[in-house]
């Protein structure tokens, strides 16, 4: 069903603020992983869901060591992301939500109770751990009962993408979980990859809830179709360009190419088994990464090549909304503010082969791809929305779609 | 009586295996060429107070007359389709000052390796071996003292090892299947015990120098009674390109 014929959710400024909040905190975990990463430390906790035997919420600060604490910082995070997650989930249900968290609230508590009653003799510390976990959980959820919104529930649209949002956040942890006991770097690759597209939905939720949104008017404008699918393609390349860098980031080898802009001195390296050896032979590294082969190489010239491409459809893009929507169309400035995202991010990528992939910027490269690819979702959501023209409906003439004092 | 005879049995088995004519391999690994400088290991808050002096990456280690450390020599060929016992003695792979000790050392497939914490951190020590597709691997933690017991049931050279909290920690094993191999010491030297007669392939692998696409470079041996045999082998390493 299309947005723009859907109800857009009522004013809520708790729940936008709530919403916004969610986004920041994904932001914020999207940063933490790319630390893991670019620390190397992704197997630094070798047990799930437990740390060490501890469960999570109990792990000793003093044990905080080394790869350790980007690990187990990220896992916390990751934890209040989720939490976050669920309670904006119950929250688009409005009142609704208040049976689901007394009854569940109860059950946990019960259970929580029946564990530790049943089985006080727990050898482990984690079983006891985990028993008081789901007691504050179950009592937290069965007092936040009492307290809860009575607002009505979000239209049904954004129900379901608080659905979405929840079943995607235990997907990410339980895949980020299986990356560690399973040993399989390319579990790896997909949880990268779901948590920027997770980033993206929780933004597209928070701009759901915002005076913006609401007031968006649907506007044709000349062109408007070809617009709108220069930014969804840049997006969905961004995307495919994000699951590029975490297939090379997961490989843990490194720099396949440690210059640039030239490759090993070339425009295009030398790939044959001897360039390959003799790069492998002069390499040094501190880190235990895994010797280059060939297809890593390539894949960083395949990086680089879409980056380049990235950059002209972006440009392409703040160019053709300008000319069609006027240099003062929010469009057309969010596009610009998106070239502008997408020069740093370029930066960023050159920063990091400077520097031997420097932890720091290579996560700042991360946390960059994922603001690039969300505001991206954003223009595009906004742009199918904004410049579609509803059958039967009359298309105002106005030189710009939203008045600054729209923004919510 | 049956017990006389089976004591005379044994003994006699135990002086034939102790004059089966056998010999010493010894030689020299050299690396020709310059290898890049090693890099200075920074350790993080917890191993720096460990380590007051500097410790550097230990790719090319070179020793006198160009000797090339941490090499690992074996027979690659020769002791295919003969079954050997398996020592009893554990290898012994040590975390100490927050570096693996040694950073290459050899076992026997089903030969118990030692894995030990000798430090007053934490480590995590994970194995990752390619053949049988990785099946063998582990990422286990291990506390101030701790110690595990682990073998492998596939041939590999070499696997690698490496420690999840410390990510400067990594070492390699070399895991055959017949006891005949060595890792060169700080000159290069080598030397194989009790090589029994025979045509062999002896192969020397140094990780960095032959990579992963290669098995190292090789010479054929032959064993003729107890004479020593010596083969030396050179590896080299070419500039970088212009």
């Amino acid at each position: 069903m299309s947005l723009a014929t859907e109800s857009a959710p009522a004013d809520n400024p708790a729940l936008r603020r709530f919403a916004l909040a969610t986004a920041a905190a994904t932001f914020a975990l999207v940063w933490a992983g790319g630390l893991v990463t670019s620390h190397g430390a992704g197997l630094a906790v070798p047990d799930w869901p437990n740390t060490y035997g501890y469960n999570l919420f109990f792990f000793p600060f003093s044990k905080w060591l080394g790869g350790i604490f980007f690990e187990h910082t990220h896992r916390l995070i990751a934890s209040g992301v989720g939490l976050l997650t669920t309670i904006l989930a119950l929250w688009l249900f409005g009142r609704k939500s208040r049976p689901l968290l007394r009854w569940g609230g109860a059950l946990l508590l019960l259970a929580g109770l029946l564990a530790l009653f049943l089985n006080p003799q727990s050898t482990g510390r984690s079983p006891m751990e985990d028993d008081l976990m789901l007691l504050a959980v179950g009592a937290a959820a069965l007092a936040g009962s009492f307290v809860w919104p009575k607002c009505e529930p979000s239209p049904k649209w954004l129900r379901r993408l608080g659905v979405l949002a929840f079943f995607a956040v235990v997907a990410q942890g339980v895949l980020g979980g299986l990356r560690v006991t399973l040993l399989k770097d390319q579990l790896g690759i997909f949880h990268a990859t779901l948590a920027q597209l997770f980033f993206v939905l929780m933004s597209a939720i928070a701009l759901f809830h915002t005076a913006f949104w609401r007031n968006l008017p649907a506007q044709a404008e000349g062109g408007a179709k070809r617009l709108r699918c220069f930014f969804l393609a840049a997006t969905l390349l961004i995307l495919a360009q994000l699951a590029l860098g975490a297939t090379m980031r997961h490989q843990h080898a490194g720099l396949a190419i440690p210059d640039f802009p030239a490759a090993y001195g070339k425009i295009w390296p030398d790939t044959g088994p001897a360039s390959v050896l003799r790069y492998n032979q002069q390499r040094i590294e501190v880190e235990g990464y895994a010797p280059i082969t060939a297809f890593q190489i390539v894949l960083q010239m395949v990086h680089r090549l879409a980056a380049g491409i990235i950059f002209l459809m972006v440009g392409a893009c703040a160019w053709l909304a300008r000319r069609q929507l006027g240099p003062q169309h929010r469009l057309s400035r969010l596009a610009s503010g998106w070239l502008l995202l997408i020069v740093a991010q370029i930066f960023l990528g050159a920063a990091t082969i400077w520097t031997g992939k420097t932890a720091d910027i290579a996560t700042a490269h991360v946390a960059c791809g994922a603001l690039s690819l969300a505001l991206g979702g954003l223009i595009s959501i906004i742009s199918f929305r904004g410049l579609a023209a509803p059958a039967g409906r009359h298309c105002p003439a106005q030189d710009s779609l939203i008045s600054p004092g729209q923004i919510g | 009586m049956k017990k006389s005879v089976l004591i005379l049995a044994t003994l006699a088995l135990a002086a034939s295996w102790q004059i089966a004519p056998a010999a010493d391999v010894t030689g020299k690994v050299t690396l020709k060429g310059t290898p890049p400088p090693e890099k200075e290991i920074v350790f993080d808050g917890t191993c720096g107070p460990m380590n007051p002096t500097p410790v550097t990456t230990r790719h090319y280690v070179v020793g006198k007359d160009n000797g090339l450390r941490n090499v690992f020599v074996y027979v690659s060929k020769g002791c295919e389709g003969k079954t050997y016992p398996v020592p009893k003695e554990a290898v012994e792979l040590d975390q100490s000052k927050c570096m693996y000790q040694p950073y290459v050392l050899g076992m026997m497939v089903g030969q118990t390796l030692k894995i030990k914490n000798s430090d007053t951190c934490m480590h995590n020590v994970h194995a990752l071996p390619l053949a049988a597709d990785g099946a063998e691997g582990f990422n286990i933690p291990q506390g101030a003292g701790q110690e595990n017991d682990k073998t492998f049931t596939h041939p590999e050279v070499l696997v690698k090892f490496q420690c999840e909290v410390h990510n400067w920690m990594f070492a390699y094993i070399g895991v055959v299947s017949n006891p005949y191999f060595a890792i060169t010491d700080e000159n290069g030297n080598f030397k194989i015990p009790n090589l029994p007669p025979g045509d062999y392939t002896l192969t020397a692998y140094h990780l960095k120098t032959h990579g992963k696409t290669s098995t190292g470079v090789s010479q054929a041996i032959k064993v003729a009674g107890d004479k020593a045999v010596t083969a030396n082998f050179t590896v080299e390493v070419p500039p970088p390109a212009p």
